[in-house]
């Protein structure tokens, strides 16, 4: 069945308010409005006010009310709009839900379920194009997941609310809009492993979120040119999942990390670590990496492209580190 | 600063006065060991005592039933107590011990207990509100009459989380109690330094919540105001703010050299001391005599000896469990 990423989503939480009374909705316009990305049109017809909460703007007691609900009960599943703004609830997540457990001795878990977009790519300029997926997967306590695929829109809400602890969802306000078919293997979308969506080689392509599908583009013009590159989709950004990523770049011994977040202290760059921990003796080229580029993202379409990750940029890395293109520079 | 009030008549039954007064004394020789002990570097960290601001918590948990809920701040020792956690799991806590409440992973700032709905133990000022805000929520959302009562300084007055978390509680009529402990110094900044608004009931009017302001040095009037509040709460008429005025008399921790108050201040608060107001008055009234007065907190010393005793033989958490209870699973 082909739909779009929205509509997978939008049966992810319609199943999820239907099967379980404890569930709820709360966030920012997701009732009257409708959902800032349309997400949960028609739900406050069909749930009602109390289940599909409108909230004033303000994430900071929001998100920690749904810190509370989840510890008095519930299960809560709070959208901030963007992660642009969940800056203003970093300490509700950081400092209470991801603590919480360890820090009162294992007496309270906090199943709350957290859903933001994120990403660049809409000319919105410097304030609302952040990914700051890396922060968030950088705290022990919370588990981050990136859907990218149909299948993981519409599969991985019901696995973050079963879970018993804070899950935090990041979805790729590029994806709402994309088409594709939903597979039956939905049903056994897990929040604990990486995933290979096209195997490969030659070259590990690890992308996650808004950049799997440049780096699948990128695969396809590589294999173009006789290049068979592996493309792991990491879906889960914490805990990662080492072995699938590990695994894949033994085979193809080389590997380019694709992360629309900035380099410095990137995923790719924690990801690059536990290459060089774990598999250095086993690559053939130094890893690359295809990150943002480290300046606020301009409005300007042609300067938002430039700063971005690119499938051309992914293809360029590969050339450089399989030697079929110019010799690798250590500085790119 | 009202009058003293010591021969003021006891309006509650003896039986409950005498309650009130021997939780001020426990908290009060529980918290002079405990600075005695910090010293003896036995209590490592930040250390907050309560000292001189005992009856805003004994008189407002007395009106609390055993189902509700407290969250409190880093300054919650005398809380902990009142509410029967015991005195051996709170000091073995302080000294980092396994038999700690929070099996010493929080220490003096981090008590929590899931028997007597004790959410912690917030080290972030104003971090508390949201939980408690969302803690109601979800007694709401599932019928049940419980309190949500939630204590905090008037430092937290300053923070986006006050005014966010009484505007969605007054919106979403929640049953909470937001019991402000106005001590007159955030750290060591003076009200007056620090809020353009100095009437704290004022602020949390604007968001038509009732206010009440009460004596916080009376035990008695604080029960009092507390059984009005938690009765209205319970009700379902929506949350209540209570500013109590209270003092405390030791520095804002142990770090602190208390440069930033006059002496003098200090010594006129003193002579309104709970303790020896409640306690002069029973004896006035002839409810107490100076034999029962003994009796009580030689009572008291020994509980607390049995703490320190319970701490001092208490066990270190073995390093294995370093990553136990970080995620729910890791427990099993």
């Amino acid at each position: 069945m082909k739909m779009t990423y929205r509509e997978a989503m939008r049966q992810a939480l319609h199943d999820a308010l239907s099967a379980d009374p404890r569930v709820f909705l709360m966030g920012e316009d997701v009732g009257k409005y409708g959902g800032s990305y349309a997400v949960s049109k028609g739900f406050l017809d069909e749930f009602g006010p109390e289940r599909i909460r409108d909230t004033p703007l303000s994430e900071l007691a929001f998100v920690g009310a749904g810190i509370g609900a989840a510890l008095g009960g519930m299960r809560p599943i709070v959208e901030v709009m963007t992660v642009n703004f969940s800056l203003l609830a970093l300490d509700q997540i950081v400092n209470t839900a991801a603590l919480y457990r360890h820090m009162s001795g294992g007496q309270f878990s906090v199943p709350v379920v957290i859903r933001m977009a994120t990403g660049a790519g809409r000319q919105l300029a410097a304030q609302h194009s952040h990914s700051f997926e890396n922060w968030y997967a950088s705290v022990p306590g919370i588990k981050v997941v990136a859907p990218a695929t149909i299948d993981d829109a519409r599969g991985m809400l019901r696995q973050a609310l079963a879970d018993p602890d804070p899950v935090i969802v990041f979805e790729h306000a590029l994806l709402y809009n994309v088409e594709g078919e939903l597979s039956d293997e939905w049903r056994h979308a897990d929040i604990r492993s990486a995933k290979i969506l096209r195997p490969g080689r030659d070259v590990t392509i690890c992308a996650y979120g808004g950049t799997v599908g440049k780096a699948l583009e990128a695969a396809g013009e590589l294999a173009a040119e006789g290049i068979e590159a592996e493309v792991v989709d990491l879906r889960v950004l914490r805990p990662l999942d080492d072995a699938t990523v590990i695994a894949s770049v033994r085979k193809t011994r080389r590997a380019v990390l694709v992360d629309e977040g900035w380099r410095s202290g990137s995923l790719a760059a924690e990801i690059c670590a536990r290459i060089m921990e774990q598999a250095f003796y086993d690559l053939d080229a130094p890893v690359a990496r295809v990150c943002s580029e480290e300046v606020p993202m301009p409005y300007a379409k042609h300067l938002e492209d430039a700063a971005l990750p690119q499938a051309a940029k992914v293809v360029a890395a590969v050339r450089r580190i399989t030697g079929s293109g110019e010799f690798p520079s250590p500085a790119q | 600063m009202s009058q003293s009030n010591d021969t003021m008549a006891v309006t509650v039954p003896r039986e409950l006065a005498v309650a009130l007064l021997r939780d001020m004394v426990r908290i009060r020789r529980f918290e002079e060991r405990c600075a005695d002990l910090y010293g003896k570097q036995k209590i490592r960290g930040f250390l907050h005592l309560y000292i001189g601001e005992e009856a805003v918590a004994v008189g407002t948990i007395h009106a609390l039933r055993a189902d509700d809920a407290i969250v409190a701040t880093y300054r919650e020792h005398g809380h902990a107590l009142t509410r029967g956690i015991s005195a051996g799991a709170v000091m073995a806590e302080m000294y980092g011990k396994r038999e700690g409440c929070s099996r010493g992973r929080g220490g003096s700032m981090h008590i929590f207990d899931a028997a007597t709905r004790f959410y912690g133990g917030n080290a972030i000022v104003g971090g508390g509100l949201p939980l408690a805000v969302g803690l109601a929520l979800a007694d709401k959302m599932q019928d049940r009459r419980r309190v949500t009562a939630v204590f905090f300084g008037e430092g937290a007055v300053a923070e986006g989380a006050f005014h966010e978390s009484l505007n969605l509680a007054a919106l979403w009529k929640l049953p909470v109690a937001f019991c402000c402990e106005n001590n007159f110094y955030a750290m060591g900044t003076a009200v007056s330094r620090s809020e353009s608004q100095t009437d704290l009931c004022a602020k949390a009017g604007a968001f038509k919540v009732p206010t009440l302001k009460v004596n916080g040095m009376d035990v008695v009037a604080v029960y009092e105001a507390a059984r009005q509040v938690t009765e209205s709460v319970r009700r379902g008429d929506g949350p209540v703010f209570v500013e109590f005025q209270t003092y405390r008399y030791r520095a804002h921790s142990m770090l602190d050299p208390d440069l930033y108050r006059d002496k003098a201040e200090v010594e006129e608060w003193k002579k309104r001391g709970p303790i020896h107001n409640l306690t002069n008055r029973l004896k006035a009234s002839g409810a107490l005599t100076e034999e029962d007065f003994l009796a009580l907190d030689t009572e008291a010393s020994n509980e607390v000896g049995a703490a320190i005793a319970f701490a001092e033989a208490g066990t270190w958490e073995p390093l294995e469990d370093l990553a136990r209870d970080v995620y729910t699973e890791s427990a099993r």
